[in-house]
């Protein structure tokens, strides 16, 4: 059986006979994704609450929420939106801490953003600045204003959705503050990141305020959280790949790679996944771990995915791909010389 | 893409002072930018800059050594409003005004740009970074290329003119003489600064925390093996250009027989002038005066050679693109067929 799996997971050619995107391919490297997170949380021990769920054949996404759900991680149930946060605003957040006022000990600004029915989507902020004393707190609202027509004019679609603030813990003077944003937006969010890592994390929550208390008499706000997802662009994803690579080794900083290294890159990354996936499997065929339903069922999917072709249909369709390329390389050499002499003839 | 004015910074703002020991290629050997200023352009993109229209903004930074340090950018908005130049300058006056509120570099170092397949050398980009060259010594212009990163990493490059395109272009003698003087090819116009990018350590903690908690898959584009599209449309441009060239070049050809023949016919009429002037001592009469040549036969106009030059640069840039692209490709199929060979 494991030879079985062995060979088929070894052939991914994914070469499709119309020469367009194989949309199987990836599929395949999901299912690769979705397998090994599910195995790193097995071996850290979370209990796993198996949702026994159909698992929907084009709703990747969903289904992995729900692994992450079940594996534990932070989600509260909550009533209310739920907030997708873009990377460029949590990068925009950290960099305005840094360049705070002396004395400040934390910052403040507006979020910007697109808002759905069930969604909160932030998109872009600025910081505003503020003066935070014992017990008086001034924010600079002319300057909020003017930057929020400023950012309109360049995207007319972005609306104030609330505003963030670093720190952990929300005071008294975020009550105020919030006030003030509520008057810009209807029921604004407030977001708070962590970034003196008081409590060895960042903490980015977002929170929803509601008004409690007795009628008539004292009337106070609490807020309640909502639950924080991330949204990235597809080209998000890959430019936050390459900043990654900084984090890795923090005091070098990080060229851009040619195209061959990258290409030899995520082949890499690709043989490190079904090396993991490899040493899952003969665990469990070895009676080290216990078989999972739902990881075996992914297995045959991944496995089936991989089409079958015979070796001459291959070798045609390699060749006729190799040809094309070889020719338009060639074309543009010639085209480079051509324009080389042109410059060379005319100067004469 | 019409060009934007160029704006000095503001008054109380120094400029960035050019670095003590300028190099003799030029004062910035290394572009040092922070992740931040490249997920906005990314997202700036993503957001206003659907389909072929380029998206302009604003980098700011400063220049320590021979480094070019960028850690802010701003966008600009599109260019739909008629009485969009002079909202254009007072907008960056206010944004420049407002960041430095909040402690941002406010700075111009430079702007961005991005491009579609690779197509930024144009009339409009040239006069840009050489107004922007010109009072600000150090400033680059980075190209970001969404359709290439798109397709697995991201594609950054920051360009500045040479000095002697500057010189060129101060002179405003674009005529065949003025470049061939200068000795300018097409790869003699803008040159490449390496990029490197680098990040706080606060920015470090966020991203081992996204990476904790995202629940988007890694990309894997960047081994897909689909070229075909992409292939297509690169070529289809380079046609368009190609075909520009050679009407260029049908131009000049024109104009060089034209030339060649106008010297004919001054020859000829120098020697019936002569032959008559002979023929009319012999007989005895006064010669008559030598008419101005030059007056009569006034020389055709040599075509402006900027637009040839700015054409080949880009072709040179498609051809880049394409041997890139295609480089790439094949090794992903040799990959391919190395795990086929091994399985069957």
């Amino acid at each position: 059986m494991i030879g079985w799996v062995r060979r088929s997971i070894s052939s991914v050619s994914p070469l499709s006979p119309g020469n367009k995107g194989n949309p199987n391919q990836t599929t395949v490297f999901f299912f690769l994704d979705v397998i090994l997170n599910w195995k790193w949380a097995n071996y850290r021990k979370i209990p796993l609450v198996l949702t026994n769920s159909h698992f929907v054949f084009k709703d990747f996404k969903m289904v992995a929420v729900r692994l992450y759900r079940s594996l534990g991680i932070d989600s509260m149930s909550v009533y209310g939106p739920v907030v997708k946060i873009h990377p460029v605003v949590l990068a925009s957040i950290g960099d305005s801490y840094e360049r705070r006022n002396e004395g400040a000990s934390r910052v403040i600004g507006t979020l910007l953003g697109t808002i759905d029915k069930h969604s909160v989507e932030v998109t872009n902020c600025f910081s505003v600045p503020h003066n935070e004393s014992e017990d008086e707190v001034a924010v600079d609202m002319e300057f909020a204003k003017n930057m929020y027509e400023l950012h309109k004019r360049v995207s007319p679609s972005e609306v104030i959705v609330g505003w963030y603030a670093t720190g952990f813990e929300i005071t008294e003077h975020s009550v105020l503050i919030h006030e003030y944003y509520s008057r810009e937006a209807t029921n604004p969010i407030h977001l708070t990141m962590d970034t003196a890592l008081q409590s060895g994390k960042m903490n980015i929550r977002a929170y929803l305020s509601a008004q409690m208390g007795v009628l008539g008499k004292t009337v106070g706000v609490m807020f309640t959280p909502l639950s924080v997802k991330y949204k990235y662009y597809d080209t998000e994803r890959i430019g936050i790949d390459l900043l990654e690579r900084t984090r890795d080794a923090p005091n070098t900083t990080n060229g851009l790679t040619s195209d061959l290294c990258q290409v030899g890159g995520a082949a890499g990354r690709v043989q490190d996944m079904l090396a993991t996936v490899l040493t899952y499997i003969e665990d469990v065929l070895s009676g080290k771990q216990t078989a999972d339903n739902s990881v075996g069922r992914y297995l045959m999917d991944l496995v089936n995915k991989v089409p079958k072709i015979t070796a001459e249909d291959f070798e045609t369709m390699l060749n006729s791909n190799i040809n094309d390329l070889l020719m338009v390389t060639y074309l543009s050499n010639l085209t480079q010389a051509q324009i080389a002499l042109n410059e060379k003839i005319v100067v004469l | 893409m019409a060009t934007r004015k160029e704006t000095p910074s503001t008054p109380t703002a120094p400029m960035a002072s050019t670095s003590p020991g300028a190099t003799l290629d030029s004062p910035v050997k290394q572009i040092q930018i922070e992740g931040l200023v490249v997920l906005k352009m990314i997202k700036h993109y993503q957001e206003e800059g659907q389909g072929s229209e380029v998206v302009q903004g604003v980098l700011l930074g400063l220049v320590v050594e021979d480094r070019l340090e960028i850690t802010n950018c701003f966008p600009f908005p599109q260019h739909t409003e008629d009485d969009a130049d002079f909202d254009e300058v007072q907008y960056q006056m206010e944004m420049m005004r407002s960041l430095r509120h909040v402690n941002i570099d406010h700075l111009h170092v430079g702007w961005y740009q991005s491009t579609y397949y690779g197509s930024f050398v144009s009339r409009a980009l040239l006069d840009s970074q050489f107004s922007y060259q010109h009072a600000i010594e150090e400033s680059v212009v980075l190209i970001y290329d969404p359709i290439k990163t798109a397709q697995g990493s991201l594609s950054l490059k920051a360009y500045r003119l040479t000095p002697k395109l500057m010189e060129i272009c101060k002179e405003k003698d674009f005529s065949a003489e003025g470049l061939k003087k200068a000795l300018i090819g097409f790869e003699h116009m803008f040159e490449e600064v390496p990029i490197v990018i680098e990040n706080s350590h606060l920015i470090n903690v966020l991203m081992w925390e996204l990476e904790e908690k995202c629940t988007v898959a890694d990309k894997h584009e960047l081994l897909n093996l689909s070229s075909s599209n992409h292939l297509e449309k690169s070529l289809q441009l380079l046609m368009d250009r190609v075909d520009d060239m050679s009407q260029d070049i049908v131009k000049y050809n024109t104009y060089s027989r034209n030339l060649s023949k106008q010297q004919q016919q001054k020859h000829q009429y120098i020697q019936r002038r002569q032959q008559e002037n002979a023929q009319r001592q012999t007989r005895g009469e006064t010669p008559l005066p030598e008419e101005d040549v030059s007056k009569m036969f006034k020389p055709p106009q040599p075509p402006p050679r900027m637009d040839t030059l700015l054409i080949a640069g880009q072709i040179n840039n498609y051809c880049q693109n394409v041997k890139e692209f295609t480089s790439q490709n094949l090794g992903k199929l040799f990959m391919a067929e190395a795990l086929q060979g091994h399985n069957s």
